[in-house]
């Protein structure tokens, strides 16, 4: 297949429609209504059905019910309509139903603004609804990268039946680049027919249903540690990072992820002319975080920098995976500005000249 | 000749049975069932006239009718 | 030779329900069922089950089903049928759930004309939380959250969900039928008949709001709250068809110079 110039949000949608994705469910919230408009337009043409709900709170639900009935699915929405979902998403956690939802996340918190951030950070991997369960999440630094980890997306979800996150930003949103489809991509996970879906049933087999009620305890502990040992798997199998420059020596370790590791990755151009070695380790899931691979990288240098779009939120799972071994410092951009390469550069010198101040104790 | 069947393991006692008999043939006994209620029973099956609407008064699906022969239906369902 | 004439129709599963002595749940769930063996559909039927009373309907049917949030049931119906439009599709709902917390899912999935049937069951009180004012709950009439009697100054008056929905364009079948004593609950089941097989013969969004009863929550036993629906509900919730899919919308007619109510043509 040819490359194509598209828009991230087209690129998500026609990456979901290669998928197999025939259902798509959503509402329109800047900066991701390209998305849907998208989908309105591409699902008919494909044999499909776009539906535009009444809020997000019945879109999330209508994929509860499509996922149930056994095929893909994915919705779309932005930071607020998120919040939204959280209801449903807790409820495909526990009734094992998979589908596929994608947060272009604005700046917050409340109705904030329809600039880029990365103030989710903390909903996607820890709280995207109540109970004990986790979602996968990806975070795609292009629009090429956006598009494969959404079919990856669709693979993951219904092997580990769970819902899985795509995070993007504004950026990823709005920015045109070119993507390639590949022509028969295979699935990166080899799963199972779907016989637990509510297709009918004719008596072959008991009634299916999609269910996360056990009003039993002992029930419904068995069905926690079920669900807890598929995350567990997930934390073993799924990490996903890119690493840069960690063959050569260098003084400070750059974590970001997204858009911003792109422009941390520009920064680190600029401080290779200026004869100053940074190297870049972003997170491509960012659950489960490659807390090893970060601790490893950490090591070989003097100091960390942490740069995201937000008060500081991922700078808690590097904390984590640090366990004090070396100080973290913090640079961050709020409200929908964006972080550039220049003030990066300027943080890392300052580091390396002691003027920075670091954030946590190493 | 309708027969009316209750099954007294499911009859909760409800006696919604008792007040839609037009025939006044269904009553509320003085045994318990397994789950402690006491169950409605037919007290006098001769009258019955297969009405049907027992059966459909009842919430648990506790009484079935069986026919004997010819049976007129009063009204479709 | 004995002939059976009347026995558990083969969509109910045959078990014991949690349901209250007298409570009017049993009887709608054996007229669905019985509907959906007469139609030959129960091979193909997926059920939504709600939040409320009937929280385990997935148990007393023989039919695959999905549990939903509340109030979630029509938007989670609508994603079956979109995923299967093959599936006859319902969803069954109370009070709370299709009145309360989920009115926005309900007018939305008949306004789309989604063609799924809803089975909408209107006891006037919330039954599965104990006794909770619902919005369908009497003036006067007392539950937990309303202890001195429903004051419609403070609370507003009771909504009439066929009504409000038989106003909407898109065609559809909207009826309320009532199961208060067996002969009404003959005109239900022909309600709830009408209802899947214009799903079954792909025509439209059905609706049938059936009145129940709470003997429980109501403080009465279950033959004294027969009649208290028949006298106290009845008059305020008329029994009929308000819609079917040919007879366009009840569109309100706007105030006379006047100052006089609309027109109520029906």
């Amino acid at each position: 297949m040819t490359k194509k110039l598209m828009k991230g949000s087209e690129a998500i949608g026609e990456a979901a429609v290669q998928a197999g994705c025939k259902l798509f469910f959503g509402y329109p919230i800047t900066p991701q209504n390209e998305i849907p408009e998208y989908m309105s337009m591409r699902l008919p043409q494909v044999g499909g059905t776009f539906v535009q709900a009444e809020s997000e709170v019945a879109a999330s639900n209508m994929i509860y019910g499509a996922a149930g009935a056994g095929e893909r699915v994915m919705t779309s929405s932005s930071s607020p309509g998120v919040s939204l979902m959280a209801e449903a998403i807790s409820y495909l956690a526990g009734s094992e139903l998979p589908a596929v939802i994608v947060n272009i996340v604005r700046a917050g918190p409340g109705l904030g603004g329809i600039l880029p951030s990365q103030g989710d950070y903390f909903q996607a991997t820890r709280a995207l609804g109540h109970g004990d369960f986790r979602v996968l999440v990806l975070a795609p630094w292009s629009i090429q990268e956006a598009a494969d980890l959404v079919q990856d997306a669709f693979d993951l979800a219904d092997y580990y039946r769970n819902p899985v996150m795509v995070l993007g930003d504004g950026l990823i949103g709005q920015m045109m680049e070119p993507v390639e489809f590949s022509d028969g991509r295979d699935p990166i996970k080899e799963i199972e027919p779907k016989d637990w879906a509510t297709t009918g049933c004719d008596g072959s087999r008991p009634p299916n249903v999609a269910n996360s009620l056990f009003l039993d305890p002992e029930e419904l502990e068995r069905h926690n540690l079920r669900l807890k040992a598929k995350f567990d798997a997930m934390s073993e199998v799924e990490v996903r990072y890119e690493a840069y420059g960690l063959d050569n020596d260098y003084d400070v370790l750059i974590v970001a992820y997204g858009t911003v590791a792109r422009v941390c990755s520009t920064a680190m151009e600029e401080l290779e002319n200026e004869g100053v070695s940074a190297a870049l380790i972003r997170p491509i899931t960012l659950f489960p975080f490659p807390f090893e691979a970060v601790r490893e990288a950490a090591m070989k240098a003097s100091s960390v920098l942490v740069v995201e779009l937000s008060t500081g939120q991922m700078i808690e799972d590097v904390q984590l995976a640090l366990a004090r071994n070396r100080p973290i410092h913090f640079y961050n951009r709020l409200g929908g500005m964006l972080v550039s390469p220049d003030e990066v550069v300027a943080k890392v010198k300052s580091m390396l000249d002691g003027s920075s101040e670091e954030v946590h104790h190493g | 000749m309708p027969q009316i069947v209750i099954n007294p393991d499911r009859c909760k006692g409800c006696e919604l049975c008792v007040h839609a008999c037009p025939q006044q043939i269904l009553g509320m006994g003085k045994k318990i069932n397994n789950k402690g209620y006491l169950y409605a029973e037919v007290v006098e099956q001769m009258r019955c006239i297969g009405c049907r609407l027992c059966c459909i008064t009842c919430p648990d699906v506790a009484i079935e009718m069986e026919v004997n022969g010819a049976m007129y239906h009063y009204f479709s369902y | 030779m004995a002939e059976t004439v009347f026995a558990r129709p083969q969509a109910l599963a045959d078990v014991d329900t949690h349901y209250c002595p007298g409570c009017t749940h049993g009887v709608i769930h054996r007229l669905v069922a019985e509907v959906l063996d007469e139609l030959g559909v129960r091979e193909r039927t997926v059920g939504v089950a709600p939040v409320g009373c009937a929280v385990l309907a997935y148990n007393y049917f023989n039919t695959d089903f999905q549990q939903a949030a509340h109030g979630r049931a029509p938007a989670v119906a609508t994603g079956v049928k979109k995923a299967r439009p093959d599936l006859i599709v319902f969803a069954y709902q109370g009070d709370g759930d299709l009145a309360s917390i989920g009115m926005a899912e309900i007018v939305h999935c008949a306004n789309r004309g989604e063609k799924v049937t809803v089975v909408f069951v209107n006891n006037a009180i919330y039954g599965m939380t104990g006794g909770q004012m619902a919005p369908t709950t009497m003036p006067g009439q007392v539950a937990t959250t309303c202890q001195l009697g429903r004051d419609v100054e403070q609370t507003g008056h009771p909504i009439r969900v066929s009504e409000l929905l038989s106003t909407l364009r898109t065609p559809a079948f909207i009826a309320r039928a009532t199961v208060h004593n067996p002969l009404v609950a003959v005109h239900a089941k022909e309600m709830l008949r009408r209802a899947f097989r214009y799903q079954v013969e792909g025509v439209c969004f059905s609706l049938v709001e059936i009145l129940s009863t709470c003997p429980t929550n109501w403080g009465i036993p279950p033959a004294e709250s027969m009649s208290w629906l028949e006298k106290n509900m009845l008059p305020y919730y008329p029994v009929g068809i308000y819609k079917t899919p040919d007879s366009g919308s009840r569109e309100p007619k706007p105030m006379t110079d006047s100052g006089g109510p609309p027109c109520n043509a029906m």
